[in-house]
């Protein structure tokens, strides 16, 4: 397990570093066009002087390996700069972080108990009416547009019956009542998406199981149905939710809260990064992408390794490729 | 003789599937009496598994429809209900299948299987005293080093101790009845032959009646006392080992025999087989279902023998075959031994 | 009644194509989803007919200072507040049949169509893109495995580790700004085929991993064995072998895949890293209209559901399409229309 668990973090690391080239490689290299310009954003246009400066800063006279160490130590040196806005990157981000958090991890806990708990009924009455209403739900739930339903929720909630706050974010703190009050909206938008595409897989892997032989042989030693179901087919079934989970909370931070924090005005992490896009202010959007990015490898490494832990086949062959 | 331990009459399994009805089953009728070991042979789609799988209710779904009766001890099976089954699975009829690696839960270890088949029959039984019992019959079934193996996870064993452990959760609650779907179908050959000893003496030391179901004559010729040859669900023959054996009297019987290699004769020239294939179960023919690849067939055929002793002799021995107990005779001679022969 | 003694039961079956489309016949759910998915593509073509004959005006044309008439009673087409009429419906002849779409006054019923072209094209080419490209890595990494495989490996899952989304920004900003220039290849900064070309190559990893698992299998199989001893080279094997037998993986891939860039082209627009203007989806759409969602949400509303209904029917066609190239046999656990009694059996 040990040695599982190393081999895996090792792999991380080679991906962190890939990460951080793929980052450089879009920013810096790809495009063709003057990229001091592009950094300086609308600045630039009226401050020759400032894309010179850019230019000496990020070493884009220089040789690629040179840029790169550049572009490394503006973003984990804490010195990077949105000319647009002249503040500082590192700041923002760290400052909208409890607010993206607060959002995912919220969304995290309701779309994962309510998909476990949707797609447990959709494969115990599987062919039944609950089932084929939770299918629809389902396939609606993951064909919608996230920020389109946020922009439904406010106006029919929020705004035709003030059920809830139009937006705004309460840190934790201050209070939690009221954290949670202007979260929920928030929270619903982001795990409806989810919910449906969890039922959906647990109940897959659920009916899947149930054909398998092991099934036949719990019934045949006598189990009862619900013993079946849950000490063999759920467990069994829940083990490919962790991996798909850890991709998910990825997609989560690094897209569905970028779209939802907007609409309500969240103030976090996402909210900066949309603000960046629609302005094209550039060292925001580079920094975000490779904090996401590396959260997200980290966290999908963890997960792996939880993941080796409940299945025990997987330490020995390695992961799943 | 004594009274039948399991009694099953007149089985009769249908399917709904895609392609239309399908009778899986047709018909089947056998006794299995205390410590009796009763071998069901037949190729695949023969209706062997699923006539063991009724019997345990395993079939039971919206899409089947079982009837007949099959009672152990008197106590009928079929008809009683899921909560009634459940006391009889595991504790008086246990099942043991074919391929232990997937028939184990891949992500639980092998102990906690066991203790689980335990607790649910016994709920009195602790979890400690459980383990121990559990270790108790892994040694019982011949697996070295039980305390460790107890905690191993299925794909940590050999296939042979994982064929071991499996008969050791059958057989943890002491039932009567074992049913072996093709035990040693997935092993290799030499460990074949530990399990069916192991079998055996399980069957002697604790009086346990066994059905063993295969698709091979050779193996069921270790361990069996009767012997049931199954046909595209219906049973075509039923006797003695040793009347089966040396007095077969179906030409289905026949042919399984001559596909039998033996080391101690001649090589044959070519491989015996027996011609065609089984039929689709979703479009039999009429008649005797054997009647396309028979070579001895004629015009009685085309209307379905019933099982029957014909010979006059053993009134245990039965077969479907129109043929006269002395033309089979004549005919079953292939080279001097027992063969289906091709056609002339 | 005679027949031959060695007649063979033929089991009923055909080709599994064949069984696939009668299965997907079956399916009144799928193919009521083809329908409508088949229906918006029409609504979007019909943009230009709708645009000259009905409302005689175009997508980007606006109309701030006009008044309109309904049901003989002029009205301004944007109120000095700056708030647009609503739908009109049938009120002038089909003009403003959604209403204007904010301070522009553009028809918004002309936008929605036009911009469910721009969608629809987006969506469909980067797919084509994505497929091909999957297809080729995937044959090419299955196949030939060893150093091939592990560089394609490492670079898919480089990709894969961003999330779709994130990469779409990145690229989709860094591009819009500068337009791209590789060789001899230069777009510039509002080309569509920015977005396109970023859709499709974001999505190639979700696509590949998949079809190299099972190039991977295939392998191993006999007729590929065959095929080699028989002299045929590389190419052959991948393109006459291996090939025919993903086509089901393919297609049910692609049907989903068109989805999935049409939320993801929605969104990356929504936010301003996909299309860019003058340039219009309905994703760029939703992003004006949420200026406007207390004074007029018909704005964000109905191009989200025109959204929704797309990708939705994608969805459920594709999931159709998937069960019923499924070869595997499952338990049907619908109870099944058939009956119980066996048909006369003919000899």
């Amino acid at each position: 397990m040990a040695r599982f668990a190393a081999r895996r973090l090792l792999g991380m690391l080679l991906v962190l570093f890939a990460v951080t080239v793929i980052v450089f490689l879009i920013f810096n290299v790809i495009p063709s066009s003057d990229p001091a310009a592009r950094i300086a954003g609308q600045r630039g246009a009226t401050d020759p002087q400032l894309i010179a400066n850019i230019n000496r800063e990020w070493g884009f006279d220089e040789s690629l390996p040179v840029q790169y160490g550049r572009m490394m130590m503006k973003v984990f040196g804490g010195d990077l700069i949105s000319y647009t806005t002249r503040q500082g990157v590192d700041e923002q981000i760290w400052e909208g972080v409890p607010a993206t958090f607060s959002l995912c991890i919220g969304a995290a806990v309701i779309w994962l108990s309510l998909g476990v708990l949707f797609g447990y009924l959709s494969a115990v009455r599987a062919g039944g009416l609950t089932d084929r209403a939770l299918t629809i739900l389902a396939l609606v739930g993951i064909s919608m547009p996230v920020f389109w339903l946020a922009a439904i929720f406010l106006y029919y909630l929020t705004f035709k019956v003030e059920l809830f706050p139009s937006g705004g974010y309460v840190p934790l703190t201050q209070n939690p009542l009221d954290w949670a009050y202007h979260l929920v909206l928030p929270w619903l938008t982001l795990a409806v998406i989810f919910v449906g595409f969890y039922s959906r897989v647990l109940r897959s892997n659920m009916l899947d199981a149930m054909n398998e032989d092991y099934v036949r042989t719990a019934r045949a030693k006598g189990l009862s149905d619900r013993q079946v179901r849950t000490r063999h087919v759920l467990r069994n079934s829940l083990i490919p939710i962790v991996t798909l989970f850890g991709l998910d909370f990825g997609v989560a931070i690094g897209g569905g809260a970028i779209l939802t924090e907007s609409i309500f005005n969240l103030q976090g992490v996402g909210q900066y990064a949309a603000e960046a896009i629609a302005n094209l202010d550039l060292p925001p959007i580079m920094a975000v992408t490779m904090f996401a990015a590396f959260f997200i490898v980290l966290f999908n490494a963890l997960v792996d390794i939880a993941y080796a832990w409940l299945d025990p086949r997987i330490r020995l062959e390695g992961p799943a490729r | 003789m004594n009274e039948a331990l399991l009694a099953v009459r007149g089985l009769r399994v249908d399917f709904v599937t895609e392609g239309g009805p399908l009778r899986a089953v047709d018909g089947v009728s056998f006794d299995l009496s205390p410590g009796e070991v009763l071998a069901i042979v037949g190729e695949s789609g023969s209706g062997k598994s699923v006539t063991a799988q009724t019997i345990l209710g395993l079939t039971r779904s919206p899409n089947a429809r079982i009837e007949g009766t099959a009672s152990l001890r008197g106590e009928e099976l079929l008809a009683a209900s899921e909560a009634e089954l459940r006391k009889v699975r595991g504790d008086r009829i246990a099942m043991v299948f074919q391929d232990p690696l997937t028939s184990l839960n891949p992500v639980r270890r092998v102990g906690d299987q066991i203790v689980e088949a335990i607790r649910a029959h016994r709920e009195r039984i602790g979890r400690r005293e459980a383990r121990r019992l559990t270790v108790e019959m892994l040694d019982s079934v011949g697996i070295p080093q039980p305390e460790r193996r107890v905690d191993d996870y299925p794909h940590e064993l050999s296939g042979g101790m994982r064929q071991r452990a499996m008969i050791a959760m059958a057989l943890a609650l002491d039932p009567e009845v074992l049913i072996a779907d093709e035990p040693t179908t997935a092993l290799d050959v030499t460990i074949q032959a530990q399990i069916l000893d192991l079998l055996r003496r399980l069957n002697r030391e604790r009086d346990l009646a066994t059905v063993l179901i295969s698709h091979d004559l050779g193996v069921v010729a270790e361990i069996a006392d009767r012997v049931l040859v199954m046909y595209a669900g219906r049973v075509v023959e039923e006797g003695a080992l040793d009347e089966i054996f040396y007095d077969p009297q179906h030409p289905y019987t026949w042919g399984l025999l001559g596909s039998l290699t033996r080391l101690d004769r001649d090589r044959p020239e070519r491989l015996p087989q027996i011609r065609g294939a089984p039929p689709s179960l979703l479009d039999l023919p009429a008649g005797c279902t054997f009647r396309p690849r028979c070579p001895h067939a004629f015009g009685r055929c085309t209307e379905l023998p019933d099982l029957e002793a014909r010979g006059g002799e053993a009134a245990g021995h039965r077969d479907r075959c129109w043929l006269t107990p002395g033309e089979k005779r004549e005919r079953r001679a292939v080279g001097g031994r027992i063969g289906l022969e091709e056609a002339r | 009644m005679a027949s031959p003694p060695n007649a063979e039961s033929r089991p009923k079956g055909g080709s599994p194509w064949g069984l696939a489309l009668r299965r997907l016949r079956r399916n009144r759910i799928a193919l009521g989803s083809l329908g409508l998915f088949v229906l918006i593509v029409a609504f979007a073509l019909a943009a230009p007919l709708w645009a000259d004959r009905v409302a005689h005006t175009g997508p980007n044309a606006t109309h701030t200072l006009e008044r309109i008439t309904i049901d003989g009673e002029r009205r301004d087409v944007v109120s000095p507040d700056g708030t647009p009429i609503g739908p009109v419906w049938l009120g002038a002849g089909g003009r403003f049949f959604l209403g204007a779409d904010g301070r522009l006054g553009r028809d918004e019923m002309v936008r929605l169509m036009y911009g469910g072209r721009t969608s629809l094209f987006v969506s469909l080419v980067a797919a084509l893109i994505t497929t091909l490209l999957a297809v080729s890595l995937g044959l090419l990494a299955g196949y030939f495995r060893g150093p091939t495989d592990a560089v394609i490996s490492r670079l898919l899952d480089v990709i894969w580790a961003f999330p779709v989304l994130l990469l779409g920004i990145a690229l989709g900003t860094a591009l819009a700004v500068g337009g791209l220039q590789i060789g001899p290849l230069s777009l510039s900064s509002g080309s569509i085929w920015i977005p396109i070309l970023i859709i499709g190559f974001v999505y190639t990893p979700y696509m590949a991993r998949p079809i190299r698992g099972e190039v991977l299998v295939l392998r191993e199989k006999e007729f590929v064995e065959a095929a080699v001893a028989q002299g045929a080279g590389a190419l052959r094997v991948m393109l006459g072998e291996l090939l025919p037998n993903l086509w089901s993986t393919i297609i049910v891939f692609f049907t989903l895949n068109i989805a999935n860039n049409m939320l993801l082209e929605s969104a990356l627009s929504f936010l301003g890293a996909g299309v860019q203007p003058p340039n219009s989806s309905w994703g760029t759409m939703i992003s004006t209209g949420i200026g406007l969602i207390y004074s007029a949400p018909l704005l964000t509303i109905i191009p989200g559901t025109m959204i929704l209904l797309t990708v939705l029917s994608l969805n459920v066609f594709g999931d159709g399409l998937r069960d019923a190239l499924d070869p595997r046999s499952r338990v049907r656990l619908e109870a099944h229309a058939g009956s119980f009694e066996p048909e006369e059996k003919s000899a």
